[in-house]
């Protein structure tokens, strides 16, 4: 069976292009509006793109390192509260 | 008592509570459609001030009272029992939709007393109508997730009936009205309050809870527990600083856990924590920008955090799967489900055209009009961080990800109507954003449609999702939990009573068999001075008590003689 049209490779790669093309103009857009920065920082040249980016990153691998540490299967609680005899 | 001839709209929906609990069928329907309609309509016809008064032991208490901050949280409140009571007009449970009914009357109560003592009241009975709503999904794992959820919310209520006590003892006012940090009393009503936003520690109590509910369970859930606490914050705690950093640990709580999280509604309960915490950040940075974004936020929260929980709430419903690893390519047949449901992901990613933009926005450019840098760092990292762990990851884990093979349906027309309703207020208030900022407490003077803005917040979000997609196999969904501070009393406190009780019961053993010893040994006394041939229950005969009385006799005359 042909597989959806949404999810079919040409689809995808044609997404990937329309927004990664998306994504240049929303930088290059600095250059026609002014973007005031309250800050300083938040002026340097596409300070939300690669902030919004950065701190992204960031978060993924912060969850993913504290979920080493704290992550248990999913039948955790039913085992351990069936176990105590609680219910 | 003296009244106003006006409705009290919490009241209104607690009756409907009442009338449509027996009834079955159309009326039934009816009456849960009716009664949220009536109550909104009652909200509309609200005079400024207090409308109701009553004497009770020496105090003058308001059980109504209205000004524009509790009118624009009482309107919410019965819109959302209303879309709320659309979606669930075919919930089987008998239980559910009258508690819900009696939750957001409860809600309005809350945001129109005009008192502390009403507040109380109406806090708890919210405990109650939300503890029904998730005890009546009608499984074991609801069940003990309501008693969980009981116990905390009890317990909060118990912090907020202390501290208004110490209160009016300090004051001599039961009036609701904003308190500084300077008593025991106000830190207590503080965390009251703070425990139902669910603010750290005890934040574990929304996530563990509110995804055990039923399907059209969550979505009320959603609501009213956490925007009345908002709203009580709003009122009570305005501009207090420590209510930032609470905030800031909020969403980022939120954004972490929910990053980790395998359960569909479990991701938007951790994200509800999120959301809270920008309202929070916003009354503590106090200003008039800031509280209206906080207000304004609640009111669109409400909206698209209901969408969100529907939309899940129609997969549950259709293929009774909450897990991601279970789910995915839904969009095949559940296109309208998928396309309200990413009309809610993009509302609370603040996408421009959403509500999310109009409201979300007033808070971070209160925190740049105030110059926290660090504290406008941390939101627009928290921005971008809402479209990772919600805006993207729900839909994408849902309706796209994987081809996992099921076709559900799409749900019936009345839940289909309440998502369309809802997604149509979100995109409403994100293109024409004045009707609500007429409704906010104070004059507001912000346009949230700048190039600069516009073009700011689309770098921060489109990036964000090039980094979801860039970083996706870090993302793969797992089949695991993440233990959170509920560990503490759901197997810590467990094992501790276990092991208290063990030793309980240990030492009552050795007592109970040292006492047993004893006691047969007292026993083995008692027989022989008392038993049936005991010294002292043996009978006697007729001659021995004559002796006896001989020699009493007899002493009483040696004695009177020598004396």
């Amino acid at each position: 069976m042909e597989p959806h049209w949404l999810v079919r490779p040409r689809t995808i790669r044609l997404l990937w292009i329309a927004f990664i093309a998306i994504l240049a103009a929303t930088v290059a857009a600095q250059f026609v509006v002014d973007m005031h920065p309250h800050f300083g920082v938040d002026g340097l040249f596409g300070f939300n793109a690669w902030y919004g980016f950065g701190t992204c990153a960031l978060m993924i691998v912060g969850a993913k390192a504290l979920g080493l540490l704290i992550k248990r299967p999913d039948t955790y609680y039913d085992a351990e509260e069936d176990g105590n005899g609680h219910g | 008592m003296d009244t106003a001839n006006v409705f009290h709209p919490g009241l209104i929906l607690i009756v409907g509570a009442l009338v449509a609990a027996p009834l079955r069928g159309n009326l039934r329907q009816a009456a849960t459609l009716l009664f949220p309609l009536f109550a909104l309509f009652a909200v509309w016809q609200l005079p400024d001030g207090a409308a109701w008064h009553l004497r009770y032991l020496d105090y003058e208490l308001a059980p109504l009272a209205a000004d524009k901050l509790s009118r624009l949280f009482a309107a919410i409140f019965t819109l959302m029992a209303f879309g709320g009571a659309l979606f669930a007009l075919g919930q089987k449970n008998r239980v559910e939709v009258p508690a819900a009914l009696l939750y957001a009357g409860s809600a309005v109560g809350v945001a129109l007393a005009g008192d502390l003592v009403t507040v109380f009241v109406f806090w708890e009975l919210m405990a109650i109508g939300s503890t029904l709503v998730v005890w009546s999904a009608g499984t074991p794992l609801a069940w003990r997730a309501s008693v969980r959820y009981l116990a905390v919310h009890l317990f909060g209520g118990v912090l907020l009936m202390a501290g208004i006590a110490g209160h009016v003892a300090d004051t001599g006012s039961v009036a609701f009205a904003r308190m500084a940090l300077d008593s025991p009393a106000h830190w207590l009503i503080l965390a009251g309050f703070l425990v139902n936003a669910g603010a750290p520690p005890l934040s574990a109590w929304l996530p563990d809870a509110y995804p055990e509910a039923s399907w059209s369970g969550t979505v009320f859930l959603s609501a009213f527990t956490t925007k009345t606490a908002v709203y009580v914050l709003l009122r009570g705690f305005p501009g207090t600083e420590l209510l930032i950093w609470i905030g800031v640990f909020m969403i980022f709580y939120g954004i972490v856990y929910a990053l980790l999280e395998n359960d569909m509604r479990r991701i938007l309960a951790y994200s509800i924590v999120n959301q809270v915490g920008f309202m929070v950040v916003g009354i503590g940075i106090g200003t008039e920008m800031a509280l209206n974004g906080a207000a304004a936020h609640a009111f669109t929260h409400i909206i698209y955090k209901a969408l969100l929980l529907m939309s899940a709430g129609a997969v549950l419903y259709r293929t009774g799967r909450r897990k991601c690893t279970d789910l995915g390519g839904l969009f095949q047949s559940m296109p309208l489900t998928a396309v309200c449901g990413i009309i809610g992901a993009l509302s609370i990613s603040s996408f421009p055209l959403t509500s999310g933009f109009i409201s979300k926005s007033m808070v971070a450019q209160a925190a740049a009009d105030q110059h926290l840098l660090a504290v406008w760092m941390l939101l627009a990292a928290a921005s971008a961080g809402v479209f990772l762990h919600a805006g993207i990851k729900f839909p994408w884990f849902v309706f796209f990800q994987k081809d996992s093979g099921l076709r559900p349906a799409e749900p019936p027309k009345n839940m289909q109507a309440a998502m369309l309703f809802f997604s149509a207020l979100c995109i409403g208030l994100g293109v024409y954003p004045d009707p609500l900022y007429a409704m906010l407490p104070f004059p507001v003077d912000y346009a949230p449609y700048t190039g600069a803005h516009v073009v700011a917040q689309l770098q921060l979000l489109l990036f964000s999702g090039l980094a979801f997609f860039v970083m996706l196999n870090f993302l793969k969904r797992t089949l695991t939990i993440t233990l959170d501070v509920d560990w503490f009393y759901r197997i810590a406190g467990a094992r501790l009573v276990a092991a208290v009780g063990g030793l309980i019961s240990r030492t009552l053993e050795s007592v109970s068999a040292a006492l047993a010893r004893r006691s047969g040994a007292l026993h083995a006394t008692l027989l022989r001075q008392h038993g049936p041939e005991g010294t002292l229950a043996r009978t006697w005969p007729t001659g021995s008590m004559a002796i006896w009385v001989v020699v009493l006799l007899l002493a009483y005359l040696v004695l009177y003689y020598l004396y």
